[in-house]
């Protein structure tokens, strides 16, 4: 049962990520995006996936799919219906999967943020219930296909998992929000091990949507820099198995890091706008440090929300620089927006697999296109490829709504 | 154990605005009646049970970031703000830290469809003002603003058992005490694109649409109306599995000793429903919501914890099944 829970001993236990699989603009798989993310290679490319001649702009991050998935128990007939969020969501999946050992897939709890599911076939679904409205030939599998449950269901079934099923869409933190969802679920007891990420495909609504909005980039994204002039779209998935430390320890699991904080606050101000001074960013980074017991000068790196845009970029800078106080000199930052975009549901967890990538390398990624940092950052904003010896981290989070959320890691010694 | 309690709940349904339409419609048995809802290109209507226009305008509608929403933001807002009675006083003025746990199934789909329908015929001119309050998190973010509350606040997205998931979290935060309250909220609005795709797969049935909101905390008070005492394991709909033996477990798990039973039973031919199947054999008193006031899928489920609240003043137990649309069967338990 789900409720009430277990009686367990009182004191938290420590969460790892025994598997972590990530596809992004950058390729599938964490190697690949591991090679891109440490070079600070950008992987924006005139789009494909729908007529974007009448938009602002027509570059984003989309990915080139391999010709087929790794093998898994999904059967052929589902895998042939998937679109683009769904794939990537088992691309991630399995490969995070795979490489954790695998656990029973008995009760693992899965948490997944997305935006938009599969909003590609709900976009084919409107066409044809309005270009020809009687011919209702595809529409139900259309209409399932569309909803995110399926998706999620898809990747329980390729995985053999059976589990309860949380699906979070806070909006651009929802990836972030779905780890730190299951990491309070590993750490308080309530799960041994649980599957948690993020996914979003590129669709025409979202693209369209952000450009109305004119946050979409006429240039290139680029993160904190002083001439900013807005994001970029990008799609991809990122899933991370998080297990209790003794149960990766007993069954001898990889452990490619540890999960130790985590914090979600509420901005109020504006429905698409945060807080100029970014006070609902600093509380959700001050919960998180304050669940993992770090002091900001504890923090090495910090995987930042930089979006790119004016708004976004000045608050999170003013919450760093206030966080951090006299540390802030030390702390070093930078958005992997400017290599792969803004991947909506999946950026989060994405971004946490980055930053795990980069605790367990020894690497800084940098933000490829900044040239002239924003006067606004006291902190030491990266742009070019760095070295370094990092033992904790951040990853912001902050989405339309006021949701946000900050994830800390710690080096896997 | 930890131990959680209801210490309210509110709704917005086709019988009107408020928890008493609502509680007042189901002892009496009364089904609202669907109206046709136009389906572009198509002949034959849509059918649906509205919510009718509140009685009075209530205040919140002014609020800055309420003048232009969409109808569910406006049911989620006065449903959870009913839920939250007299403590919302105590919210604004940073006494109580009140999580949010949203729950939907279609959305905001009166916007997006526009929206998109916007898009797609020349997204140059496609309207910025529209595009937020597409988004799924846009109705629990204005109530956390009209709340002014800084505190956790989560939309869940799934079928009509994401209002259930949405308890569990609640129960979570409030067991880590992270917050002092949550307000658990489940709401849908009516559209001719959720209509048709229901047409699909249920011919025979009308959609519903409004909200219904739950109270959480982890203490009793003299306003406590009941403790959540059991949610089941989900028992899910997974590809190449059939419903049956899923919704078989929830009533195993549930139905014993439960004296009575609030069902997510539709009407209609009930061609992919398992539940009556499953429950059929069940004497005593037994609501089901969706059959009254519409299929409105996380919306129906909340009414169905609102409905099992208010039964709770007359029996001791209180079980809740709900068989979703495609990812599972859940239930819940509540004792007086």
């Amino acid at each position: 049962m789900l409720f009430p829970f277990v009686q367990r001993p009182p004191d938290p236990t420590r969460v790892v990520v025994t598997g972590a699989g990530v596809v992004s603009p950058l390729g599938c798989g964490w190697e690949r995006n591991a090679a891109g993310f440490r070079e600070g290679r950008a992987a924006f490319k005139a789009l494909t996936v729908f007529d974007a001649s009448r938009q602002r702009t027509a570059m984003a991050g989309e990915i080139t799919f391999p010709d087929s998935l790794p093998e898994s128990r999904l059967d052929a007939r589902r895998v042939a219906r998937l679109e683009r969020a769904g794939r990537a969501l088992l691309h991630a999946g399995i490969e995070a999967w795979t490489q954790s050992g695998p656990p029973s897939g008995e009760n693992v709890p899965i948490v997944l943020g997305t935006t938009s599911g599969g909003m590609t076939l709900g976009e084919e679904y409107y066409r044809q219930a309005v270009e020809s409205p009687e011919d209702d030939r595809g529409q139900s599998t259309r209409v399932s296909g569309y909803q995110a449950q399926r998706q999620a269901l898809d990747l329980m079934a390729a995985l053999g998992i059976n589990g309860p099923l949380n699906l979070i869409a806070n909006a651009c933190a929802s990836g972030a929000n779905a780890v730190g969802h299951a990491f309070e679920m590993v750490r308080s007891r309530r799960a041994n091990v649980a599957l948690a990420g993020g996914y979003d495909g590129l669709s025409h609504l979202v693209f369209a949507g952000f450009d109305s909005l004119q946050a979409l980039s006429t240039t290139t994204c680029r993160p904190f820099d002083a001439s900013r002039d807005g994001l970029m779209l990008g799609e991809g998935a990122a899933v991370l198995v998080l297990e209790n430390l003794a149960s990766a320890s007993k069954r001898g699991a990889p452990i490619l890091g540890e999960v130790i904080g985590y914090g979600a606050t509420t901005d109020t101000h504006h429905l698409t706008q945060p807080q100029p001074a970014g006070d609902a960013a600093l509380r959700s980074m001050t919960l998180a440090c304050e669940t993992a017991a770090l002091n900001p000068a504890d923090v090495d790196y910090i995987n930042a929300h930089g979006t790119g845009t004016p708004l976004n970029d000045s608050a999170e800078a003013g919450a760093i620089n206030r966080w951090a106080g006299s540390a802030v000199d030390a702390v070093k930052v930078s958005s992997t927006k400017g290599s792969i975009g803004h991947l909506l549901g999946a950026a989060g967890a994405v971004e946490v697999v980055v930053t795990l990538m980069a605790l367990q390398g020894r690497w800084v990624p940098p933000s490829p296109a900044t040239r002239k940092i924003d006067p606004l950052c006291r902190f030491d904003y990266v742009t070019a490829p760095m070295d370094c010896d990092l033992e904790h981290a951040l990853t912001n989070s902050f989405g339309f709504g006021g949701a946000n959320a900050t994830v800390a890691l710690r080096r896997w010694r | 154990m930890s131990r959680i309690f209801v210490h309210g709940s509110g709704a917005v349904s086709p019988a009107g605005w408020g928890r008493e339409p609502l509680i007042a419609a189901l002892r009496e048995g009364r089904e609202i009646e669907s109206v046709a809802l136009e389906r572009p290109g198509r002949s034959e209507p849509l059918w649906c049970r509205r919510v009718p226009a509140p009685p009075q305008r209530p205040a919140f509608f002014t609020h800055p970031r309420l003048r232009r929403v969409s109808p569910i933001t406006r049911f989620a807002t006065a449903a959870a703000l009913e839920a939250l009675g007299d403590d919302r006083a105590r919210v604004e003025a940073g006494e109580l830290r009140v999580g949010v746990v949203y729950c939907v199934m279609a959305g905001c789909v009166n916007y997006s469809r526009r929206f998109y329908d916007e898009a797609w015929r020349d997204p140059a001119t496609a309207s910025p003002l529209v595009f937020p309050e597409t988004v799924f998190n846009a109705p629990a973010s204005h109530l956390s603003a009209l709340l002014g509350s800084a505190e956790l606040n989560h939309t869940l997205v799934g079928d009509d058992t994401a209002f259930v998931h949405g308890l569990v979290t609640a129960a979570g935060w409030l067991t880590e005490g992270h917050v002092d309250g949550v307000l658990v909220i489940g709401a849908e609005e009516c559209d001719w694109l959720t209509a048709d795709a229901l047409r699909l797969f249920e011919p025979d049935l009308a959609t519903g649409e409004g909200a219904g909101a739950i109270y959480l905390k982890s203490n009793r008070s003299e306003r406590s109306a009941g403790e959540l005492t059991l949610i089941t394991d989900p028992h899910l709909f997974l590809p190449g599995t059939t419903r049956e033996p899923a919704v078989s477990k929830v009533h195993g798990e549930i139905g014993k000793g439960a004296e009575c039973l609030v069902d997510s039973g539709a009407g209609g031919r009930e061609r992919h429903r398992m539940e009556q199947r499953v429950w059929r054999d069940r004497t005593g008193p037994r609501w089901s919501p969706r059959r009254q006031f519409g299929f409105a899928f996380t919306a129906a489920t909340a009414w169905q914890f609102v409905a099992a609240v208010a039964a709770l003043e007359e029996h001791a137990t209180v079980a809740v099944a709900v068989e979703g649309t495609n990812q599972e069967a859940i239930g819940a338990r509540l004792e007086r």
